[in-house]
C-alpha cells in the first residue's frame, strides 16, 4: 500500500508545468504474434459510480498484457459470465473458453474525485487465487491506475517486474525540406498515451536520454545554431546547457549512477567519447582513433562503454572496460553495427544492423554466445531503446513516407507499431523503472 | 592550367589523406610524382594575379554533393571551390560556413560525424587553396536537414552534402 502510494505521489509531483494533451499521438496495432501464447481473460471491471467513466481500464491492461506477446486476450464477446467478485467466478467457464488466467475487478468512487480498484487474478487450471491487490488514483490518471495493475498480474505471471508504469519520450519532426521545421521532444506513457510537448524548437532536437533517477533528459538542441548538450529537469521545466566545443557535440548517455555523462565531441580533430562528471565537470577523454568514434552506451554495472567506431574500415560496435581501458570489438556480422544499448542484464546488445541486402533492421546481438539475431523487416529501422526489465525494444521505423515508433520483443516473436497522429516520430528512449 | 590541375590533384590527395587518416607528407610525395613536370609548389600559389568578385562568387556553385558513407570532394566542384577560395584568400575579413549534411540511412549520431567530415573535407580543400583557417567555420547537421525530402537515392543524392555559405564578405 505504501509503495502504491509513493507511485501515485509521483505522478502529483511530476505533474508538468505543459498541459497534458488530449490528442493520443500513437496507438497500438500488433503486426505479428506469437504461436502459442497464454491465454489470459480480463473481464470488465465493475462499477459503483453514478456517472460513466472516462476509461476502460480493463481494456487498457488487457492491451498492455497483449502487446508483450506472451499473452493472448480473451474477447469480451466470448465470455461466458461477467464475475466481478470472487464467488461470482466459476472455473468452468474459463477451462471452457480454454483460459489460463483470469482478472476481475471493482472500481469504487472515492471523495475528492479519487478512484480505488479492487482486483484478484486467478489461475483457472489450478482454481486457486493467485492475487489480491487494489490501487487508488485520480480519476483523471485512470490509464496510470491500468497500468500498474497490468505490472502486477504481469510480474505474478512472468516472474519479471512489469514495465507498464513506465514513459517514452521521442523527437517528433514536421518540415518541408527546405532547413525549416518544428520540433518537439514529447513524452508519452510507455503506450503512447498522454502525449505532452518538453521542448518546441524550430531547430532539430535530438538524441535523447533519460537520467537513472528518469527526473533529467539529456539531448542535443541545435537552437543555437549548433549542435549543444543540454540537460532538462522534467518536474521543473528548468534546462541548463552543458559547455559546447568546437565541432559535434552530442551523443549524451547518463552513466547508471546518475553521476557522469558519456558524450561526443570533436574539438581534437575527430569525433572522440569522453566523460563528463557532472559534480566537478571533469571532462576525461575515453577514445583516441583518428576514425569515427561515437554513439556511447553505459554497460548496467557502470564498468564499461559500448560504442560505435568505424576504425575498422567500417562502422562496427566496440567495447571499452573504463578501469583497465581494455578494448573489446563486439560485432562482426554485417557490414555496418551502430548505436548499441545493452538490455540491463547486461547480456544483449539491441543494435542499427546492416547485413549484405544493404537494409538497415534492429538486431540482437546475445553477448554470450555471440549469436545475432536480426528483429525487424521494416525500412529505415534505428535508435532502438529497450524497456527497463527488458521485455521490448522500441525503435524508430518508416511506415509510407512517415516516421514512426515500432516495438519487437527481444526474442523478435512480437512485432507491433505506434501510428502517429502528427508528423515524423524518431528517437524513442525508455524511461528507467519510475519508482 | 596545368597548374590548376595540380592543385586539384593536391587538394584531392589530401582530403583522401585525411579521410583515411594516413599522413598527409606520404600522400603528397605521390601527388607530385603523378604531376608531369614536379610543378607542386607553384600550384598552391592562388594568388597569381586572377581576381574573384564577391559578385563573381554570388554566382557559383555553394553546394557540393558527396557519395554514399564518403567525405570525398567530388571532382565536378573543384572550379567553383577553387574560385571560393581565390576570393577568400584575397579578401581576408571574408568568412564562410560549411554546413555538413549526410542522407537519411545509417544512425543519426553515425550521420553527425559523417556530416562533419564532409564539411572538414571541404574545408581542408579550402585551406590547400590558401584560405587561412580563421575564415572558416564548419558545423555539421548529420541528416537532421534534409534539402529533399523521400526514401530513394534521387533524395538522398541531394542530401548528401555541404553547404557553403558567407557570414563575412
Amino acid at each position: 500500500m505504501s509503495k502504491l502510494f509513493k507511485c501515485f505521489c509521483f505522478y502529483l509531483i511530476s505533474s508538468f508545468s505543459v498541459v497534458w494533451a488530449a490528442e493520443t499521438d500513437l496507438a497500438i496495432e500488433i503486426t505479428q504474434g506469437v504461436d502459442e501464447p497464454t491465454p489470459v481473460a480480463v473481464v470488465p471491471f465493475a462499477w459503483g459510480g453514478n456517472s460513466a467513466l472516462s476509461e476502460d481500464i480493463a481494456a487498457v491492461v488487457a492491451a498492455d498484457l497483449g502487446r508483450t506477446g506472451i499473452f493472448s486476450m480473451m474477447d469480451r464477446k466470448n465470455m461466458l459470465s461477467f464475475p466481478t467478485q470472487e464467488n461470482q467466478v466459476f472455473y468452468r467457464d474459463w477451462r471452457a473458453g480454454k483460459q489460463d488466467y483470469l482478472l476481475i475487478g471493482r472500481q469504487i468512487p472515492l471523495p475528492n474525485n479519487q478512484l480505488k480498484v479492487e482486483f484478484e487474478l486467478y489461475d483457472v487450471v489450478r482454481a486457486t487465487k493467485l492475487l489480491n491487490g487494489n490501487a487508488v488514483g485520480s480519476m483523471n490518471k485512470m490509464r496510470s491506475i491500468a497500468h500498474y495493475i497490468a505490472d502486477e498480474v504481469y510480474e505474478k505471471l512472468t516472474g519479471i517486474r512489469g514495465a507498464f508504469s513506465t514513459r517514452i519520450v521521442y523527437v517528433t519532426a514536421k518540415q518541408q525540406g527546405d532547413g525549416k521545421g518544428t520540433f518537439r521532444l514529447k513524452m508519452a506513457d510507455s503506450d503512447g498515451y498522454n502525449p505532452i510537448t518538453i521542448l518546441e524548437r524550430k531547430e532539430p532536437i535530438m538524441s535523447p536520454s533519460w537520467s537513472r533517477d528518469a527526473s533529467k533528459l539529456a539531448y542535443v538542441s541545435f537552437e543555437s545554431g549548433k549542435p549543444a548538450i543540454y540537460i532538462q529537469h522534467l518536474a521543473t521545466g528548468k534546462r541548463q546547457r552543458l559547455q559546447s566545443f568546437p565541432g559535434l557535440n552530442g551523443a549524451p548517455t547518463w552513466s547508471p549512477d546518475g553521476n557522469r555523462l558519456a558524450l561526443v565531441l570533436s574539438k581534437d580533430g575527430n569525433p572522440e567519447v569522453y566523460i563528463l562528471d557532472l559534480r566537478s565537470y571533469n571532462l576525461t577523454r575515453i577514445t583516441h582513433h583518428y576514425g569515427i568514434d561515437t554513439e556511447p552506451s553505459w554497460s548496467p554495472d557502470g564498468q564499461s562503454l559500448v560504442f560505435t567506431s568505424d576504425r575498422g574500415g567500417q562502422p562496427q560496435i566496440y567495447k571499452i572496460h573504463l578501469p583497465t581501458r581494455k578494448l573489446e570489438r563486439l560485432t562482426y556480422e554485417g557490414n555496418y553495427n551502430a548505436r548499441a544499448r545493452m538490455t540491463q542484464d547486461g547480456r544483449f546488445l539491441a543494435m542499427v544492423h546492416r547485413g549484405i541486402d544493404n537494409v538497415f533492421r534492429i538486431a540482437v546481438q546475445d553477448l554470450k554466445t555471440g549469436r545475432l539475431d536480426i528483429l525487424t523487416d521494416t525500412f529505415l529501422d534505428e535508435s532502438p531503446t529497450i524497456a527497463p526489465n527488458g521485455s521490448i525494444i522500441l525503435y524508430a521505423t518508416q511506415k509510407g513516407v512517415r516516421g514512426v515508433l515500432g516495438g519487437v520483443t527481444l526474442d523478435g516473436n512480437v512485432r507491433f507499431i505506434l501510428p502517429s497522429a502528427s508528423g515524423d516520430v524518431r528517437e524513442p528512449a525508455w524511461s528507467p523503472y519510475l519508482k | 592550367m596545368r597548374a590548376n590541375n595540380v592543385t586539384k590533384a593536391v587538394a584531392l590527395a589530401l582530403s583522401v589523406a585525411w579521410v583515411a587518416g594516413c599522413s598527409t607528407s606520404g600522400s603528397s610525395t605521390d601527388t607530385s610524382s603523378t604531376g608531369t613536370d614536379g610543378s607542386a609548389t607553384q600550384a598552391v600559389n592562388v594568388d597569381s594575379g586572377v581576381s574573384v568578385s564577391y559578385e563573381d562568387v554570388a554566382n557559383l556553385q555553394t553546394v557540393f554533393y558527396f557519395d554514399f558513407d564518403k567525405a570525398v570532394v567530388k571532382a565536378d566542384g573543384f572550379a567553383d571551390l577553387e574560385k571560393h577560395a581565390q576570393y577568400l584568400a584575397a579578401n581576408p575579413s571574408a568568412q564562410v560556413v560549411l554546413e555538413g549534411h549526410a542522407d537519411e540511412r545509417g544512425t543519426r549520431e553515425y550521420n553527425m560525424a559523417l556530416g562533419e567530415r564532409r564539411a572538414k573535407a571541404v574545408s581542408r580543400f579550402l585551406q590547400v587553396n590558401a584560405v587561412s583557417a580563421g575564415q572558416i567555420e564548419t558545423v555539421s547537421f548529420g541528416e537532421e536537414k534534409p534539402a529533399m525530402l523521400g526514401h530513394s537515392e534521387s533524395s538522398w543524392s541531394k542530401n548528401r552534402r555541404v553547404e557553403l555559405k558567407y557570414v563575412a564578405r
